[in-house]
């Protein structure tokens, strides 16, 4: 019976419409126990993602972010040209850097939806927002690259000249990783959880870029230190993806397949490629195929990177699952573990 | 607590707001939702949201399929069979929102401050400010915030700001025919929520169970949470979403010791190598 | 620049280091205000789209509508809206509306833009010739006086007061065929309400049934058309209560009740027949109810044969001219009635009655049920007399068990069992149980006695007029309830007054005749009639001339929407009014509107946007498949501009029979105009045109009363004043309070008796806005409700015979002896002194006549009637039969259809051999036509919305996945449905919320097709109408497109001439000739 009287003193029992119950949304099962066996199965609405993929146009991001690596690198190894004597090296590199950061901020300008707006990225300072963090940096660093270079070729005011090529080579590191953070630090499973190892394969792979150009555009003869670089730069990276995706399990499988796939195995043959050449690129040509594939292989690293995350965003199971599994760990031990695990996926 | 993860009772405060008011959200009782999506459309007048597509999707009756620019409230249609196996439907209707995250990755990660958090403790997009970089996009863990191709910014809900600066409920709880929306003090709603998930666990509703509600949670609880019938995944939703700044101080560590490798290297290498 | 503008500065100096919150505020989110608060002005309005009647805000701002949104004092509505009531400011000022009048000359290709008052006077010269050109002054030796030659459609989406002008101005250039969609929606409700309680309006009002222990939605899909609505349906539930669905379809209120039951469509009767077979069998009817406030101890004619005798037809059937004479039908002791009695039983006068009755005078039970002749029933209060009504009752149902309800209807045993239990045990004195229905129920050609069958089931448990308990008619259009009151529609008058006929009524007095002995309210009958004639012909309507009765044009037989399609295509009718309706879209045979539409000399089309209906000659379906060649094609087409509701004041009657006055906001832009507008100055131009005529014809267009003040700068006349005249006037010219003060002496003036108090004190108590939240749930202080602002009709049976509460827990209405009155929390539907030991005089007439203890105060016996003695033409009992093409036989009786239903052989509307018979099997499907929440009717208000057109935007039909299979069909994929009418394509929704039903060893598959597409719009696609056929029922003359067979096949259709040759294919595959279905 309702519990709903109207007397004659008027209603009695009223309770709001959204306390209703209706039968049909019963699930039968008695009790409130919940089933502890997760299904075997992984429900999805209709398979549609549950994140959203970044809109980022792969050329102007991938670019951007194989530019600011390139400048980065490029920033320190002319310091240390200049610190060791190499002036043609230092001449390659600053004006390598300058070049690259210039190009790279044009496009990361021209994938705002508001290219206009690109100042408002100074508007605050958000130490939470590597985008923003970058875009401090990149204040800092872009007009040192280009005092460094400005005064390199022109050999006005020195001082300024070494102070600048030395805050340059501070901050190109920076430059060249933090976009690996960026990335980390986004909701897309792959690339978060690889936020370890990430930024060592951007930092390796920005050394092959430098080290590339250096490799392409100076003679053998004045490579000096530069082939090594290039081969430390190489191991560097191949050996951080390969932990990475160790570490990833299941959140590597984008990298394995698809268009991801291709784009890194392009890229590590051409590293590896590169890196093992670079010892013993002593002529011209054999300078220019190995600098150039160090230099490609870097970019399409960012690529690889870049549609990795598009094809982890798109399927809702690199969502879910490591979310379930993670909860299911945590009802289990009722004390969730600090972290994550994201060992052991596969 | 934390300001990057972890219970956070105080976000309007913690972000410079002086003598906020009590932080509100939305209590979505997907029980008692009808499926009429007036909260939709209430929304997109309220709110001038332009018209998101007409395709036929199959998918059930959910033709506008996800949460986006265009799209600020999207009720998703699940039909079932009960699970009691007496051969019966269940057709499963939920209205999801942006979740107005304690910790909001999107606001987080937001290089311009277009992204910020209101005295209400919701979290709104400034449209003079966006400069449309899409970063606050795949930094949501609920894939909720997007980039409008039309004009380059990114939208979502707002919590209708505008009319809770003057004393309204949200379009959309206002509209909700059943109250299947519920707008107030998150407090409140908590309480309410926790009253309500009982009263169905006595009429056997066992499946019932309260999402996005615990300030304990991956993004320390959500603003706008829900009471589902099933597994969040069915409706589309991440079952434990975590934000992503928790991570951040790790992020910049790993970063800066990958930093210090390449300026090492590069350094050692060139010191190694000088001309002698 | 300022520094302290760098939110970095503000980062530094102030609280929010992390730059996440205050310090980050934009210029612009410092000036955030909402435009609510930036409005000039609220004015106070009602949703324009369904009948629930939602209160709205208007914010406007700069002369310009910026907001709309739901009020939160509107006791029904409490600040909800649904999508489409929240879609109402894209509605009104969205790019979708046309702005200028257009112009199509005969034989043209396009569209010319013309000048409003230029077209109007064009459409007032085109109105005068063709009146002229097709006046008669007689038919069939009887004075008509009337033109056949005009017709008029639309009203439900519009005003009362707009109403009332079109059925005035027309009625008075006597122009009959005035029709509105009420024809198509619950005309049958009027009928099976109004003959079983006297009045055919919800008895119920949506707010009380949160107080319902038990509610049954059937024929209904209560959460999609009535959303805001169902939040009682939900308080109930909250409550405790039991909330069944009995649908074909899984739909958005199965999801949401507590018992769901699948049923086969057009198989209600049965079911309930099975409801009513359980309670009679275990006695579990309400019995001091029953025995009081029923005519169940009435004791019948020895004549009456029932069902049960005759194999499914009742006494009285003429084979040859598909009638029934209702004789045989009679109480013991009473007369036959006096219209039957009164003349000679010659062929001829055979013929005419038969005419009186298609002219669908079951409708006019709306505010009064039918006359029972004179004389004193006999009674058996103990029931047991073999012919008293409850025995019959009994044996007409003893065949409906449990196991022919599965039979006919697929359910199961078990689930029927639970929906008797869950019933029975909800009613009686402490608990009570509400039926919810629509035109799941309505659209049938045996609707009306559908809603009989619920009406008997409700009066044996005694739910009706008590809190919580009735039935709920839930109404279509914003205002179908009002335009049934006032009604556009061709039978009636304002208040459910019977247009004469010509044969029967020649003079006032033949006229009121048949009513004028009666007991109960509609005893008064001359009164109301002779103040409608005041209202109308002021002046001139004096006693020596019989009031001017004679200027109301006379019916000779049916002038439904549908019958004037046919005078159409016969070219006996050559101009067409579209105010606010779709027919090439909303009407069944949508193909048979536009043949008939082709044919005309003239069409003039109000409305919002080029709807179907207006732009069928350039871009129809019959232009893509040759049927019609726009040069062709000599129709004149005027189109003019509507005003939206935010453009114009005015009420709207909702289904809870609220008055609801809607204020104007803004002015219309461009050239569009209120329908008020429209129909004052066509009047007033024509009046022009005709003055000094001395032809008696054009008297009753120039003694009208038609001096409305008019308004502001587009001269719009004052729909206050019209709504001051519909409550009418006293011989002091005050208002009128109340409708007991209506004079038959032509001292009072009332434009709708009903309506009289509306008025009342010269103040627009439609306009009333007390919030909901300071009132009790009856909430009498917002708008008005008809009749004397009683909210639950009948509702002296919420009270014993002695006058006190049934129970504790439902006191609605009780006598206070002290007081000498009836008093509680509504108005009391009942004479407010008369005791419940009254008893009348033997020869008392009017209310009078009726005792202290007959709730049904319209009744002629006060009682509610289980047997309706009179008042249907097609049986005193509901009885199951088939719809018209239905691929099954009827297993309750040999006789499979309802003998006496209205069907139409036409080349153009076929119908399919049903049953066992031979091509049965070519349509072997079940086809069921219905709305989503989503979309609105034929479209014309939901199509154009790109935010309502989104949700859905594309036309589908539903199916199981067996049928599926079956067919080969592909979710998402293209399907088409055939019917001898015409074929449509659908995308195909594959689901197992529609699920195929075992009866008889059969199983069988429904297709469900939502209706609301066309060609024209934002969204679009093929019209389910185009498969419907015409077959009415004969009451009312609604169509039948709740079920009919149909078959389904993979792909799209065929284009062009391919199409037709596919639907001939199929008529020829299944041998259909002229006289397929046209059995009896
Ligand atoms: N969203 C929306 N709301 C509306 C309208 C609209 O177009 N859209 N239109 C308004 C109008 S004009 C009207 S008249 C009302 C109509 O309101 P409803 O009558 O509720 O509308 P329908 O969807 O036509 O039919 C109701 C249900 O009847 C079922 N049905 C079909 N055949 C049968 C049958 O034989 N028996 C039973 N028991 N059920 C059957 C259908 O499956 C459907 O679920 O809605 C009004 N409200
Ligand atoms: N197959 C099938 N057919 C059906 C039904 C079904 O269930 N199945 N249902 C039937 C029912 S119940 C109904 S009510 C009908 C409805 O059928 P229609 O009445 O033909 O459909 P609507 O689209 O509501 O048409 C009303 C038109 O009035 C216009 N309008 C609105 N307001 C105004 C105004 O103020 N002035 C003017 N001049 N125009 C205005 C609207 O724009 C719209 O085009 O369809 C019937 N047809
Ligand atoms: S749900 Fe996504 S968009 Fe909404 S506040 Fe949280 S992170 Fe931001
Ligand atoms: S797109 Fe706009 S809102 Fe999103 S992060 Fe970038 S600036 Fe902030
Ligand atoms: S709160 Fe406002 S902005 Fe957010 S979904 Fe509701 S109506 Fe839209
Ligand atoms: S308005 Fe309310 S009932 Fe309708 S879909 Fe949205 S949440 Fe559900
Ligand atoms: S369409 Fe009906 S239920 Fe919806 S808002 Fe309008 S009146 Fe209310
Ligand atoms: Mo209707």
């Amino acid at each position: 019976m309702s519990e709903s009287v109207v007397t004659r003193e008027g209603v009695r029992g009223q309770r709001p419409g959204r306390e209703a119950s209706p039968a049909a949304l019963r699930s039968g099962r008695r009790g409130g126990e919940r089933t502890v066996v997760p299904d075997a199965e992984f429900a999805s609405y209709y398979g549609r993602p549950i994140l959203k993929r970044a809109p980022w146009a792969a050329s102007d991001i991938a670019g951007y972010f194989f530019l600011g690596g390139l400048a980065g690198a490029s920033s320190v190894l002319a310091a240390g040209a200049d610190a060791a004597g190499r002036r043609h090296l230092a001449t390659v590199s600053k004006l390598g850097a300058l070049g690259a950061i210039g190009v790279s901020t044009a496009l990361l300008i021209h994938d705002l939806g508001v290219p206009s707006r690109f100042p408002h990225m100074l508007r605050v300072f958000k130490p939470t927002s590597p985008m923003n963090t970058g875009s401090w940096l990149l204040a800092v660093y872009g007009p040192s690259a280009g005092f460094a270079a400005l005064t390199h070729v022109t050999r006005l005011f020195p001082r300024l000249g070494a102070t600048s090529t030395s805050l340059a080579a501070l901050t190109g590191p920076a430059v060249a990783t933090y976009t690996a953070v960026l990335l980390a630090d986004t909701a897309v499973p792959t690339w978060h959880e690889s936020h370890r190892e990430l930024p060592f394969v951007f930092a390796g792979s920005s050394m092959c870029a430098a080290t590339g150009l250096a490799l392409a555009l100076l003679s053998p003869a004045r490579h000096g230190s530069v082939r090594t670089t290039a081969l430390l730069g190489g191991l560097i990276e191949l050996a951080a993806s390969r932990r990475m995706r160790r570490r990833l399990g299941l959140l590597a499988e984008p990298y394995r397949r698809g268009r991801a796939g291709l784009l890194t195995l392009a890229a590590e043959t051409l590293t590896l490629l590169g890196a093992l050449t670079a010892p013993t690129a002593r002529t011209r040509k054999a300078g220019l195929l190995c600098g150039g594939s160090l230099l490609l292989g870097s970019a399409l690293t960012r690529f690889a990177v870049l549609e990795a995350g598009r094809a982890c965003a798109d399927d809702p199971k690199y969502t879910v699952l490591p979310q379930r599994r993670r909860k299911e760990a945590e009802t289990r031990e009722e004390s969730p573990p600090e972290m994550a695990p994201p060992l052991g996926l596969s | 607590m934390g300001l990057l993860s972890g219970p956070e009772p105080d976000v309007a405060a913690d972000a410079g707001h002086a003598d906020p008011p009590p932080r509100v959200g939305f209590f979505t009782d997907t029980s008692v939702c009808i499926g009429c999506k007036a909260c939709e459309v209430a929304c997109k007048e309220w709110n001038a949201v332009p018209e998101d597509g007409l395709d036929f999707t199959g998918w059930s009756y959910d033709n506008t399929r996800a949460l986006g620019a265009d799209s600020w409230r999207h009720v998703a249609f699940v039909e079932q069979r009960r699970p009691d196996g007496d051969g019966g439907m269940r057709w499963l209707m939920a209205s999801d929102v942006c979740k107005h995250c304690t910790h909001a990755a999107c606001l987080d990660v937001c290089p311009t401050g277009s992204l910020f958090r209101t005295e209400y403790g919701t979290v709104v997009v400034q449209e003079d400010i966006c400069n449309g970089c899409g970063y606050c996009v795949p930094a949501c863990p609920y894939g909720v915030i997007e980039k409008r191709e039309e004009d380059g910014r990114a939208w979502k809900c707002t919590m209708c700001y505008d009319r809770l600066g003057d004393g309204l409920e949200p379009a959309c709880a206002k509209a909700c025919p059943t109250d299947s929306i519920q707008f107030g003090p998150l407090e409140e709603l908590r309480t309410r929520a926790a009253t309500r998930l009982a009263q169905l666990h006595v009429a056997g509703v066992s499946d019932a169970r309260l999402y996005g509600h615990e300030p304990t949670d991956g993004v320390g609880g959500d603003g706008a949470f829900f009471l589902l019938l099933d597994a969040p995944e069915t409706y589309g939703l991440p079952p434990d979403p975590v934000v992503t700044t928790r991570d951040l101080p790790a992020m910049w560590r790993y970063a800066g010791m990958a930093a210090l490798t390449l300026f090492g290297g590069i350094t050692a290498i060139s010191m190694f190598g000088r001309r002698r | 620049m300022d520094l302290r503008r760098w939110p970095v500065y503000r980062q530094l100096t102030g609280a929010d280091r992390l730059g996440r919150g205050a310090a980050a505020r934009s210029a612009e989110t410092e000036r955030l205000r909402p435009r609510t608060a930036t409005a000039d002005r609220v004015v106070k309005s009602v949703c324009p789209y369904c009948a629930v009647g939602c209160a709205q805000n208007v914010y406007v701002e700069n002369e310009k509508v910026v907001q709309i949104e739901g009020d939160p004092d509107s006791p029904v509505s409490r600040g909800r809206l649904c999508p489409k009531g929240a879609a109402s400011l894209q509605l009104t000022t969205g790019p979708a509306r046309e702005h200028r009048v257009l112009y199509r000359r005969p034989r043209s290709t396009h569209w010319e833009e013309l000048d409003l008052e230029t077209a109007m006077d064009m459409v007032a010269d085109r109105v005068i010739a063709t009146r002229e050109s097709t006046w008669q002054d007689e038919d069939d030796g009887a004075r008509v006086r009337r033109t056949l030659g005009i017709a008029s459609l639309g009203g439900a989406t519009l005003d009362n007061e707009e109403n009332y002008l079109i059925k005035k101005l027309f009625t008075a250039l006597g122009v009959v065929q005035v029709e509105n969609q009420a024809r198509l929606c619950h005309s049958s409700t009027v009928a099976g309400l109004g003959t079983s309680f006297g009045r055919g309006g919800a008895t119920m009002f949506l707010q009380d049934l949160q107080h319902s222990d038990c509610i049954v939605i059937q024929g209904s899909n209560f959460a999609e058309a009535h959303p805001v609505g169902f939040q009682w349906v939900m308080e109930a539930k909250a409550r405790g209560a039991t909330v069944i669905h009995v649908d074909p379809r899984f739909t958005r209120t199965s999801a949401l009740a507590d018992l769901y039951v699948p049923l086969r469509a057009g198989s209600d009767i049965a079911f309930l027949g099975g409801i009513i077979n359980h309670v009679l069998q275990n006695d579990a009817y309400f019995h001091e109810y029953v025995v009081n406030y029923t005519n169940a101890a009435t004791i019948l004619n020895e004549d009456f044969q029932d069902t049960e005798d005759l194999d499914g037809v009742f006494s009285g059937l003429d084979r040859e001219h598909r009638a029934y004479t209702f004789d045989t039908w009679r109480y013991e002791g009473v007369g036959a009635t006096a219209a039957a009695a009164s003349g000679a039983r010659d062929e001829a006068y055979d013929e005419r009655t038969r005419k009186i009755r298609e002219s669908g005078r079951g409708e006019s039970h709306g505010a009064g049920g039918p006359a029972i002749g004179a004389g004193v029933p006999e009674t058996d209060p103990t029931l047991r007399h073999p012919r008293c009504v409850l025995q019959v009752l009994k044996r007409h149902y003893a065949r409906y068990t449990p196991e022919m309800v599965q039979r006919v209807c697929g359910v199961p045993p078990e689930l029927f069992a639970r929906v008797c239990d869950a019933l029975v045990r909800n009613s009686g004195p402490d608990r009570t149980s509400a039926f919810a229905y629509a035109v799941g129920w309505t659209q049938h050609t045996v609707g009306s006695q559908y809603i009989r069958t619920a009406s008997i089931l409700q009066l044996l448990l005694g739910n009706v007029g008590r809190p919580g308990g009735g039935i709920q008619a839930l109404r279509g259009h914003a205002s179908i309830q009002g335009s049934s009151d006032i009604p556009t529609l061709f039978d009636l008058l304002p208040g459910y007054i019977p247009m004469p006929h010509a044969h029967a009524h020649q003079d006032l007095d033949s006229f009121v005749a048949a009513d004028a002995a009666r007991k109960g309210y509609w005893g008064h009958m001359r009164a109301y009639v002779v103040s409608l004639l005041k209202a109308w012909w002021g002046e001139a309507a004096r006693a020596e001339n019989d009031f001017c009765f004679d200027h109301l044009p006379r019916l000779t037989g049916g002038h439904s929407t549908y019958e004037t399609v046919l005078a159409q295509l016969a070219g006996e009718c050559k101009g067409y009014f579209l105010l606010g309706e779709n027919p090439a879209v909303g009407s069944a045979n949508a193909r048979l509107q536009r043949l008939g539409m082709a044919k005309l000399d003239w069409l003039v089309v109000r409305d919002f946007s080029l709807i179907e209906s207006a732009t069928w000659w350039k871009d129809g379906p019959e232009i893509e498949t040759g049927e019609l060649r726009t040069r062709d094609v000599a129709t004149e087409v005027f189109f003019f501009p509507a005003a939206s509701h935010t453009e114009k004041a005015g009420s709207f009657t909702n289904t809870n029979r609220w008055l609801q006055w809607h204020h104007q906001a803004v002015e219309p832009s461009g050239d569009a105009r209120s329908d008020l507008w429209f129909m004052y100055h066509l009047g007033r131009i024509i009046r022009e045109k005709l003055a000094g005529s001395t032809a008696g014809r054009d008297r009753p267009v120039l003694d009208l009363t038609w001096d409305y003040p008019v308004e502001g700068r587009l001269a719009e006349p004052s729909a206050e004043a019209v709504l001051a005249e519909i409550n009418g006037f006293g011989p002091d010219g005050a208002h009128l309070s109340t409708s007991s003060l209506l004079r038959d002496d032509g001292t009072t003036s009332c434009g709708c008796w009903i309506y009289c108090g509306v008025y009342k004190d010269g103040v627009n108590q439609a306009a009333r806005r007390r919030p909901g939240g300071e009132q009790s749930w009856i909430a009498p202080e917002w708008a008005w409700a008809w009749p004397e602002n009683r909210r639950v009709l009948y509702n002296r049976a919420s009270a014993a015979p002695d006058g006190t509460p049934w129970s504790d827990r439902k006191a609605l209405v009780w006598w206070d002896a002290a007081a000498g009155q009836w008093t509680g929390h509504d108005v009391p539907d009942f004479e407010l002194d008369m005791p419940p030991s009254y008893r009348p005089a033997a020869d008392a007439t009017g209310p009078m006549g009726l005792s202290g203890t007959d709730p049904f105060i319209l009744q002629a016996d006060g009682k509610g009637w289980l047997f309706a003695p009179s008042g249907l033409v097609d049986g005193p009992l509901p009885t199951h039969y088939e719809p018209q093409d239905s691929p099954f036989d009827n297993p309750l009786y040999g006789q499979r259809r309802n003998p006496v239903r209205q069907v139409f052989s036409h080349p153009h509307n076929r119908y399919h051999p049903s049953g066992s018979d031979p091509g049965s099997e070519v349509f072997p499907y079940t086809v069921t036509t219905y709305r989503l929440t989503e979309h609105f009717t034929a479209g014309g208000m939901s199509r154009w919305s790109p935010y309502l057109s989104e949700l859905q935007p594309e036309a589908f039909c539903e199916v199981s996945p067996e049928l599926a299979a079956e067919r080969g069909l592909e979710h998402g994929g293209w399907a088409t449905v055939v019917t001898a009418r015409n074929a449509i394509e659908v995308r195909v929704m594959v689901t197992e919320r529609v699920r195929p039903l075992r009866l008889n060893g059969q199983v069988v598959h429904q297709i469900g097709l939502p209706y609301h597409w066309g060609p024209n719009g934002y969204s679009t696609g093929d019209s389910a109408n185009e498969l419907a056929s015409v077959s009415l029922d004969p009451n009312v003359h609604i169509q039948e497109v709740k079920a009919f067979s149909a078959d389904i096949r993979p792909g799209r259709r065929p284009r062009g001439a391919a199409l037709t040759a596919l639907v001939r294919e199929y008529r020829t595959r299944a041998g259909i000739t002229a006289s397929t279905g046209m059995e009896l």
